[in-house]
């Protein structure tokens, strides 16, 4: 119990369709403190993860709904959503 | 006091509907109204619609954001935007912006900021649907990351 959090990890738009999935809860332990270890630890979840998530340079992150970007803490964080440049208006 | 409205739904933006929510369009201090309407091309009568991804919730909030900013820094007095998501057929509008000042550079260039920083700011993907069938996710402009730098910078 001790050391491990569960976090809500969002896609969208690309990165839905390559991962198949809108969103999944993800344990986190105390060593994943960044958005980036985050972003490490899901490539590594399956072969569609990998791909989806291969383009790091492009790939946009959010922390609780605000801009964040790959050194931002995760601590206290209820939902992480990555996502890639956006394209409204 | 600064007036802001935003509205994110599958209902099409429409000048008119978002004026009369904006109290300060029908202020008397208001000299200038500017109005911004985004509509979709139907590319040489190729495209079918586009279909509107959004982070709800994320979407209204960087809105506000983008919003508070451009009054913030224009001087204008009062903003209202209506952003679509799902399908929007070519002809129709995806997006509506509206900017009440006193004098008309305020309204003007609030108009122009609220755009430059939706388009890369607040989180809308579009993906296009072609009538032969095709779909395919619309990529990113340099040119609006360019425009948003530019923002930046003058302010």
């Amino acid at each position: 119990m001790s050391g491990t959090t569960e976090i809500n990890v969002l896609y969208f738009a690309r990165l839905r369709d390559k991962i198949g999935l809108e969103g999944e809860a993800i344990a986190l332990s105390d060593e994943v403190g960044t958005v980036g270890d985050l972003f490490a630890l899901l490539q590594n979840r399956s072969d569609a993860h990998a791909s989806a998530l291969a383009d790091d340079v492009s790939i946009r992150a959010a922390v609780d709904q605000q801009h964040a970007d790959m050194e931002t803490p995760l601590s206290g964080a209820r939902e992480v959503a990555f996502f890639p440049p956006m394209t409204g208006g | 006091m600064a007036e802001i409205v935003v509205q994110v739904d599958k209902t099409t933006p429409v000048i008119s509907d978002l004026s009369e929510l904006l109290s300060a369009a029908q202020d008397a201090a208001t000299g200038a109204v500017a109005t911004f309407t985004g509509v979709c091309r139907d590319e040489g009568g190729k495209l079918e619609a586009l279909e509107l991804h959004h982070y709800p919730g994320m979407a209204e909030k960087q809105l506000e954001a983008i919003a508070q900013k451009a009054l913030a820094d224009t001087g204008a007095t009062a903003l209202a935007i209506h952003h679509r998501h799902g399908l929007v057929p070519a002809g129709e509008a995806i997006v509506a912006v509206i900017a009440a000042s006193a004098h008309r550079k305020a309204s003007l260039e609030a108009v122009g900021f609220v755009m430059d920083f939706l388009k890369t700011d607040a989180p809308f993907w579009k993906r296009e649907i072609w009538k032969n069938g095709e779909t395919r996710w619309v990529e990113a402009k340099q040119s609006d990351d360019e425009a948003r730098a530019l923002r930046v910078l003058q302010s």
